[in-house]
């Protein structure tokens, strides 16, 4: 009687095991979109919602960061590198409008239009017309030769938007991805729900719950507790170990676009001096501050670009640290007894944390700093628009981003026109040897010119519950794809 | 003296010896960090351990117990100086319209939680340890000045102060020269509980990232730093956690002992 119970009892477990096998999953992230219109803001929050799972473009990343077809299932480019005809996918909007070329003619036009307020519109510069053929092609012509026009294409601010939706995209966002947008509870989170007309592979997921959780602490917590399932960009760095050894969780590093520098304020004195950005460059060591801000999770860096990127150069020696040449530098600069300046600070512990140790390597070459801890509303307005800060530390983690030290309206305002001229001409070429040379050039001169101090590569912390698959590691761009990922039992 | 008195007075007087020795030494300086020697736990090097950027624990709250009593003795300055004056001529205006407006604008003040008020200031004209003061300050006026309208009222029906108005004083000088000194015991004894409630007030807004900004030591921010590293290395948030709580304990107990020194009733019940 008894072990016949336990059998039954048995019998029921396992089947109520194989009917819980669970498709929702629920992801943590720390920052929360401002709203879901990705083709009109700068912010990467909603990028990490919405990319590959609600919208698409023509063109995607996949993990690794190389650049697969999407809603072009397949393209053709003429002789002359100026013509690009894409022939399109058989897809459908998540509010049941049909998918067609006059889309794709809208998005760009919308995104690259003189009153745009795309974040990159440098993206779309070559674009010159773009042409409907018929339903399934469009035709891109351009204006001169872009070797990276299917790289700018599958960023999140070039994604493909419907136009009958367009007036609500910021708070009902539909596109033609696997997920549909269902609920924004703001202050909390966003859920989709799978979309079962997608074009492409059906998801393993059927709901994704989006949960913001901003404070380390009770990231943590929630993590630890299982309140949620997965915490992409987990901000504590500090404990990793203990979720590597919980046999729960898997703890996943992976890279990132994330150059995360000191910026220096190059159209201010005293930053405007290179003496002065060569002294603040030698005066950080740079180990410490991955040490002590990130637990160890960071690669070094000597310039502005990503180092698995195979094009990276290793120019941490050009700012080695040394704390005596910064002080010869400021002597030689004209501030033999240093300066005083202020260090502005946003949220995240890279830069609250680093901030308190550059302080104090800064203090120990005679460079004073005052600290300012700002929210990032304050920190965009003060710093990035307003550029009234003299130090800041940010990451930038937008793919292949090196084109913004040619923009001397950027926060950091550099621009020397060398460097424009290496730009210009890497937009003209699409050969793959000369476009290696071209950008190490400018490696090298914003490694040497010492434009702001480069720290480290930021790295992409995930934890998950040990029994998810197919998630992200690394971040080629800022992206939560759920599309791979499914419960293993 | 009571247990309680001595007990409050060993551990002011500890925390104000720390404070007062940290102006001219201490075990480490704290602003050079050293990064290897993080997180380590009490030793005979570090008497209390080093933190999360390995700077000395004992050398932090030294520095943090200056930060701590400069923000609650000057924001008890500012209540005091300015709620004491309000309250004694709100008392010497009884049922006018001075003391209406003084005691309505009080109940306005009082009407909010303080650490709100705090964190409205410290928002809205940046955080620093300057805005803290006054943050503190200004919620303490009401206390003051309430305090000090109803002590003094009493003080007002007495025989010496109509004495004294037939020598021909004016209630000014009435309330400085006769009525003040009769408050003075009470004065005293709410100071140590303001103190004690700034101290406080400072931890709470350094923890949340308004009071006194890095580097300048502060235990709020010393526990709002170790809130992450709670499960890896415990000591690094409870030394500072128990250092506040020591802290304001002794100062309440230091309080409640001087009243029931200073109170010349209590005095005649236990004799």
């Amino acid at each position: 009687m008894t072990f016949s119970r336990l059998i039954v009892a048995a019998f029921a477990l396992s089947a109520s095991a194989a009917a819980a096998q669970q498709t929702d999953l629920t992801i943590a992230l720390q920052l929360e979109p401002p709203h879901l219109d990705p083709t009109s803001a700068a912010a990467g929050a909603i990028d990490s919602v919405l990319y590959a799972n609600v919208f698409e473009g023509l063109t995607r990343f996949d993990q690794t960061g190389a650049v697969q077809p999407a809603l072009a299932q397949s393209w053709e480019i003429s002789d002359d590198g100026l013509t690009y005809t894409f022939t399109l996918a058989e897809a459908t909007f998540h509010d049941g409008t049909s998918f067609d070329a006059e889309d794709v003619k809208f998005s760009l036009d919308r995104a690259r239009a003189d009153d745009s307020v795309n974040a990159q519109k440098p993206l779309f510069e070559a674009i010159e017309t773009v042409e409907v053929v018929d339903a399934r092609t469009v035709r891109l012509t351009l204006s001169k030769p872009e070797g990276n026009l299917l790289f700018n294409l599958a960023w999140g601010d070039a994604v493909i938007v419907a136009p009958e939706s367009i007036e609500t995209i910021k708070s009902a966002p539909v596109g033609t991805g696997p997920f549909r947008f269902a609920d924004w509870r703001q202050g909390d989170s966003i859920t989709l729900t799978a979309f079962d007309d997608y074009w492409g592979k059906a998801p393993a997921l059927t709901e994704a719950t989006f949960k913001f959780i901003s404070d380390p602490t009770a990231a943590f917590a929630a993590v630890m507790a299982q309140d949620v399932d997965a915490f992409a960009g987990f901000p504590a760095p500090e404990n990793l170990p203990i979720f590597e050894a919980d046999p729960r969780f898997q703890v996943l590093v992976g890279s990132t676009e994330g150059e995360t520098i000191l910026a220096m304020n190059n159209g201010e004195a005293p930053f405007d001096n290179p003496k002065v950005r060569a002294a603040v460059a030698h005066a950080i060591d740079r180990q410490a501050v991955i040490d002590g801000a990130m637990y160890g999770y960071g690669t070094p860096i000597g310039t502005h670009f990503a180092p698995h990127n195979p094009d990276y150069l290793d120019l941490t020696n050009l700012s080695a640290f040394d704390p005596e040449q910064a002080k010869a530098l400021l002597a030689e600069a004209g501030y033999p007894d240093g300066f005083e300046t202020t260090l502005k600070l946003p949220p995240p512990s890279y830069a609250r944390r680093g901030g308190e140790i550059i302080a104090s390597q800064l203090r120990a070459v005679g460079i004073e700093t005052q600290i300012t801890n700002l929210e990032w509303a304050q920190w965009l307005e003060e710093v990035f628009r307003g550029k009234d800060f003299g130090l800041t530390i940010v990451s930038h983690t937008e793919p292949m981003d090196i084109s913004i030290y040619a923009r001397p309206d950027y926060y950091f305002q550099y621009g020397a026109p060398e460097l424009v001229a290496v730009f210009d001409a890497l937009g003209a070429t699409s050969d793959p040897a000369e476009r290696t040379t071209l950008l190490q050039d400018a490696q090298r001169m914003i490694a040497e010119d010492h434009v702001n101090a480069y720290l480290f590569q930021l790295a992409f912390p995930t934890v998950a519950d040990a029994r998810l698959e197919g998630l992200w590691q690394n971040q080629p761009t800022q992206a939560t794809d759920l599309t791979a990922v499914r419960w293993t039992q | 003296m009571s247990r309680a008195l001595i007990l409050g007075m060993v551990l002011t007087l500890t925390v104000l010896a720390g404070a007062a020795l940290s102006l001219v030494w201490t075990p480490y300086d704290i602003t050079q960090m050293s990064i290897p020697d993080r997180l380590q736990g009490p030793s005979g090097a570090h008497w209390l351990g080093t933190d999360h950027f390995g700077r000395d624990i004992l050398s932090m709250l030294m520095l943090g117990a200056r930060t701590s009593i400069a923000v609650a003795l000057v924001a008890v300055g500012i209540g005091a100086g300015v709620g004491v004056p309000l309250g004694l001529t709100a008392a010497a205006r009884r049922g006018g319209l001075v003391d209406e407006a003084i005691s309505r604008l009080s109940d306005l003040v009082f009407a909010f939680p303080s650490l709100v008020i705090a964190i409205l200031i410290t928002a809205s004209f940046g955080a620093s340890a300057l805005n803290a003061i006054l943050a503190i300050g200004i919620f303490n006026i009401p206390v003051f000045a309430r305090l000090t309208r109803g002590a003094a009222l009493p003080v007002w029906q007495r025989e010496f102060i109509l004495a004294a108005r037939t020598f021909g004083k004016g209630a000014g000088r009435i309330s400085v020269e006769h009525i003040l000194p009769n408050l003075t015991n009470l004065l005293i004894v709410q100071c140590t509980i303001q103190f004690s409630l700034g101290i406080l007030a400072e931890a709470g807004l350094s923890y949340v990232g308004l009071g006194a900004q890095p580097p300048t030591p502060s235990w709020g921010r010393m526990l709002a730093d170790a809130q992450t590293l709670v499960t890896l290395a415990p000591h690094v948030a409870l030394i500072p956690g128990l250092t506040i709580v020591l802290t304001v304990l002794g100062l309440n107990l230091l309080g409640d002992g001087l009243r029931d020194a200073l109170d010349p009733r209590l005095k005649v019940i236990r004799a």
